[in-house]
């Protein structure tokens, strides 16, 4: 047994060094853009949209004549929701010759490459890490909100419409996201007219029943529900609180997105659901139509507004680039710092929003939407 | 006081469905002596077939069931012949455990292969119009009250079917001493395919109920269920039927409580707490029998 | 057991060590060279972190012949220990005798948690043990989740919710922030350190199964009322394996903090799906070899890696190379044709240890 582990052993190492010798060679003559994000795993459908997305916002590149006239060469590499098999794909994505990383998805993951991309001096833009460590180095923007902005932004729009007297909340204590938006949006409450009377928390190792939670905002009679959360569970929670008898207000952030586009979902229980999102795949603007059309004809299922979120970073890149005359050619530090350069001065028309320009922090500026379910559609709220 | 009945209900109910699960984790392991870590899945691919054929194909909610249980009884026969009976007589039996995870990783990125990550909403086999009793200042989800039902009538069933019939009797043997069942010419192989059928079967209508009541479908469903009600069995007393489906109430009924009245951040510790503090003071579990050590 | 067989015990550990040495001056001189790809270099590292770990976790399944499912909870808390110290003492020490304390500490916290959590688990037998080790995981993991650390001027705050932190906002610093875990823990580790670390867990549990004390622990595997009969201290003795063992997780917990700068516990990374893959490694390795569980741990980490050109395909091709490599590796009749084909000669001996192997 021992000889044929030593074989194995000496297998894995071969094809280890092999590997290493095929990757050297490297065309220069174009770009290189990397994607990271769970493509497997309980996550998968967050790094499936972020990667889809992607590939779509470079092939319409591509069509149109590549980033100032060279084209795109773009992969993705799984992470499993894993820091440490972020930093693995964030290195094999190396040895392939990225020059700009679009992720990661998550922010755990993105926090842990972002390390490895200062050392290497790459430009990451993340479309999806919205934990506040996420930009902590120059090298590094977003596409997304960050959670602290989202939290505040709810808090006072709930405030500032008269939405609620009191307030509950329901929330993924396990989740970096979610924990994130609740904080702030906890803080912004002190300033605002509504008061949190009931805080409720799950995780994800027991996410499937919510039952007790509800019971909670049904016994305080709370006028509004705050769901930082991912639209997952969101089927759940709305069908749940419907057989409760729990007739409030639910009020969701980007993460709810994506809700009514997932498989048989019943509409009925969504109405009246207020999200506060960039980003809806039923909005009716040109760029939405067409972006999600070339989704669903390429991939046969709808995005989400991780997606979105991609499409907008791979834009970005592009406008940034072009602004700053770059072309791949030049090394991977000065293409970050031309991109870096460029980035706090482009403005760019996206799906997530409408003259989006960035701060050198790497945050964008941008208008939040918030949109109220009706007859199973979103329309923009008043 | 409305609310605590109401919780207790909730509880029963999740406990109820951990409750059919655990008792096809006991039985198989009872039979089998192996932890058939692959279970959980089992139930998500009896989710998913079901979904497919009332949603998708949309056929009668009878026939989704009916597929889900068939299809399942399928896989969790062929699972036992390729991946388990090669290793039915390694010498240890971590090995099959290992196995049965390999399985499980399989089952789940089959399915994420085929279904795709994004979940799917469950149609619930309760029509959406009578999901709910009202009895005065009570409500009460229907699905909660049809899984206590279904998981007191599998109790009955099986207990029957095992002390009243011959194949019944043929497990019982095979769970007691494997060789001298064999000597009786009991077919050990055909005893053991049967368990892993019956089991299977119970995991389609509990992938049934689960995702009637929590509808969110996805290739990772029945993950964390499956594990919890591994946990159930042991806290019953693995091996002990009766056991597994006291331990699945009790834990559904902890889980929630503690969500309500402790912390809801917690619940996971203290869930936990409770069942090391009950195997600590008996360490069998519930209704598991203290089997005394020979030299 | 007679001086024959330990002359060969030990002539067999040996040449675990010897193998050990040999890779780590194989990888050095590869990488020298420049053969190795940026991939692979930053897989040295976890590579250690897991090889450690199925050395942990060999000596309480295959040595001690318990089954623990909650290995992962003694890293998480050897990870989270010595990430916290370093957090603190980041501007104040030095780069090499902080990493050494920190690795210290987290086989310190990870040890008397091991001690603490052993007082009631080996009481038990069988599966309850594995299930309240694999509790005693999920709580840790859960109340890791929600843990808020902050320090400013006044010293440090503790809370299991920010809001009640009590924290200075603006001159403090949150050191653990709930599920965002620990941020920016400084890049100590390397795979110099990460291969000392492995060969001194490797050196310590090998000098433990070849000592008076190993057998003792290995005669209560084998039959523990026979063990009891003859005086042997059942329960010191499984709790000096169990607590070494967690120890040995905490320093691999330190590595694996000290190589990331984003250090959380999430179900997958720290839960009981991580216990799993330890156990994995030491089945896979053949159950009490601890050379084995190493050669295995390696295999298993880097599979998944090689496979990333199967993009969609890779987790899936994964499984099912798992479950052949159980079959192929324990089913008794292909164990029967590997061992009268490859090492005939060797086929005796083997039967006899595969009779040691049944705990």
């Amino acid at each position: 047994m021992n000889a044929k582990k030593m074989m194995a052993l000496a297998l894995t190492a071969a094809m280890t060094m092999s590997m290493g010798a095929a990757l050297v060679s490297a065309d220069d003559a174009v770009w290189k853009i990397g994607m990271i994000g769970p493509l497997t795993g309980p996550a998968a459908n967050y790094g499936t949209s972020v990667d889809k997305s992607a590939q779509i916002a470079v092939e319409e590149i591509n069509a149109a004549g590549g980033i100032n006239g060279y084209q795109i060469e773009y992969r993705g590499e799984d992470d499993e929701l894993d820091s440490e098999k972020s930093v693995n794909a964030y290195n094999t994505l190396k040895d392939w010759g990225m020059q700009i990383l679009d992720g990661c998805t998550t922010s755990g993951c993105s926090i842990a490459v972002s390390e490895k991309t200062k050392e290497d001096k790459l430009f990451q833009i993340t479309p999806s890490g919205s934990a506040d460590d996420c930009t902590k180095y120059d090298n590094v923007f977003r596409v997304c909100f960050s959670d602290p902005q989202q939290g505040i932004e709810s808090a006072k729009y709930i405030g500032e419409h008269g939405l609620a007297k009191t307030v509950g909340v329901i929330y993924d204590s396990s989740d970096v996201y979610s924990s994130g938006i609740e904080n702030a949006f906890k803080e912004e409450s002190a300033n605002q007219d509504f008061e949190i009377v009931v805080e409720e928390a799950f995780t994800a190792d027991s996410n499937s029943d919510f039952s007790s939670q509800l019971q909670k905002m049904v016994d305080a009679n709370v006028d509004l529900v705050f769901l930082p959360i991912y639209y997952t569970q969101a089927g759940t929670i709305l069908t749940q609180a419907f057989t409760m008898g729990l007739d409030t207000t639910f009020f969701g952030c980007d993460g709810f997105d994506g809700m009514l586009e997932m498989d048989n979902f019943q509409k009925e229980l969504a109405e009246g659901v207020m999200l506060l999102t960039p980003f809806s795949a039923s909005a009716t603007d040109e760029k939405t139509v067409a972006f999600v059309k070339a989704f669903q004809d390429a991939f046969d299922m709808l995005p989400n507004q991780f997606g979105a979120d991609s499409y907008d970073a791979i834009y970005a890149i592009k406008a940034a680039a072009e602004k700053q005359n770059l072309t791949p050619d030049m090394s991977i530090e000065e293409i970050c710092e031309g991109l870096k350069a460029g980035m706090v001065e482009i403005s760019i028309d996206g799906l997530t929003g409408t003259n989006m320009t960035w701060s050198a922090e790497g945050n964008p500026s941008k208008e939040p939407n918030v949109y109220v379910i009706k007859d199973g559609a979103y329309s923009v709220a008043e | 006081m409305v609310s605590f009945f109401t919780n207790l209900i909730n509880g029963l109910s999740l406990g109820s469905i951990y409750a059919i699960i655990a008792i096809g984790y006991t039985m198989v392991y009872g039979i089998a002596k192996m932890l058939n870590f692959a279970h959980g899945d089992i139930i998500m691919i009896g989710a998913y077939i079901s979904f497919t054929v009332i949603t998708t194909l949309k056929l009668p909610t009878a026939a989704g069931i009916l597929a889900a249980i068939l299809g399942c009884m399928c896989l969790g026969i062929t699972i036992e012949k390729v991946a388990y009976k090669p290793l039915r007589h390694a010498t240890s039996s971590l090995a099959v455990l290992i196995t049965a995870i390999g399985v499980s990783y399989f089952l789940q990125n089959i399915a994420l292969l085929i279904f795709s990550s994004n979940p799917k909403m469950y149609t619930s086999i309760i029509p959406f119009s009578h999901m709910i009793i009202q009895i005065g200042a009570f409500r009460i989800q229907t699905i909660s009250v049809v899984s206590i039902c279904v998981s007191v009538l599998l109790v009955i069933l099986l207990q029957l079917f095992i002390n009243k019939t011959r194949p019944g009797q043929a497990m019982l043997a095979c769970a007691q001493d494997r060789g001298a069942a064999s000597l009786m010419g009991i077919s050990v192989d055909r005893t053991i395919s049967m368990t892993f059928a019956i089991g299977s079967a119970m995991a389609g209508i509990a992938g049934v109920l689960l995702c009637s009541a929590y509808p969110t479908l996805s290739p990772y469903t029945g993950a964390m269920p499956g594990i919890k009600a591994f946990v159930a069995a042991v806290f019953g007393g693995i091996g002990s039927i009766p056991g597994a489906m006291i331990g699945g109430l009790l834990l559904g009924i902890i889980e929630i409580l503690s969500k309500s009245y402790i912390s809801s951040q917690l619940s996971d510790a203290i869930v936990f707490s409770v069942l090391i503090i009950v195997l600590l003071v008996k360490p069998t579990g519930i209704m598991g029998k203290v089997i005394q050590e020979k030299v | 057991m007679n001086r024959k067989n330990k002359s060969k015990a030990s002539r067999d550990d040996r040449l675990t060590i010897v193998l050990l040495l040999v890779a780590y001056a194989a990888v050095m001189l590869a990488n020298s060279a420049g053969l190795i790809n940026s991939h692979m270099n930053g897989m040295l590292v976890p590579l250690c972190v897991y090889a450690t770990m199925a050395v942990s976790l060999n000596l309480v399944v295959g040595i001690l012949g318990e089954l623990s499912l909650g290995h992962a909870g003694f890293m998480c808390l050897g990870a989270f220990a010595s990430a916290f110290f370093s957090k603190l003492f980041e501007n104040t020490m030095g780069v090499f005798p902080r990493f050494l304390i920190a690795i210290l500490i987290g086989g310190l916290v990870a040890g008397i948690f091991g001690f603490l959590i052993g007082i009631p688990v080996l009481r038990l037998n069988g599966d309850y043990l594995a299930i309240v080790t694999l509790a005693f995981g999920e709580i840790i993991k859960n109340v890791i989740n929600v843990l808020y650390v902050g320090r400013d001027s006044a010293g440090l705050h503790f809370a299991l919710d920010q809001s009640k932190l009590g924290m200075d906002k603006e001159a403090g610093e949150l050191l653990i922030a709930g599920p965002q875990g620990i941020t920016g823990t400084p890049n100590d580790a390397s795979f110099t350190i990460g291969f000392a670390v492995l060969l001194i867990s490797t050196i310590l549990v090998l000098n433990l199964i070849n000592s008076r004390e190993g057998r003792a622990i290995m005669s209560i595997r084998d039959n523990r009322i026979a063990a009891g009969s003859v005086g042997i201290p059942i329960t010191a003795y499984k709790m000096r394996a169990f607590t070494m063992s967690a120890v040995i997780a905490g320093f691999a917990g330190a590595l694996y903090a000290h190589n990331l700068a984003s250090l959380i516990a999430t179900p997958a990374r720290f839960g009981y799906n991580m216990s799993i893959m330890f156990l994995v490694f030491v089945v896979l390795g053949g159950i009490g070899s601890t050379r084995g569980a190493i050669i295995a741990a390696v295999v298993l980490t880097l599979i998944p890696e090689l496979l990333r050109f199967m993009n969609d395909y890779r987790m899936l091709i994964y499984s099912i190379v798992l479950i052949a490599m159980m079959i192929i590796n324990w089913n008794p009749k292909s164990r029967a044709w590997i061992q009268s084909h490859l090492h005939r000669k060797k086929a005796a001996e083997t039967a006899e240890s595969d009779g040691r192997e049944d705990a």
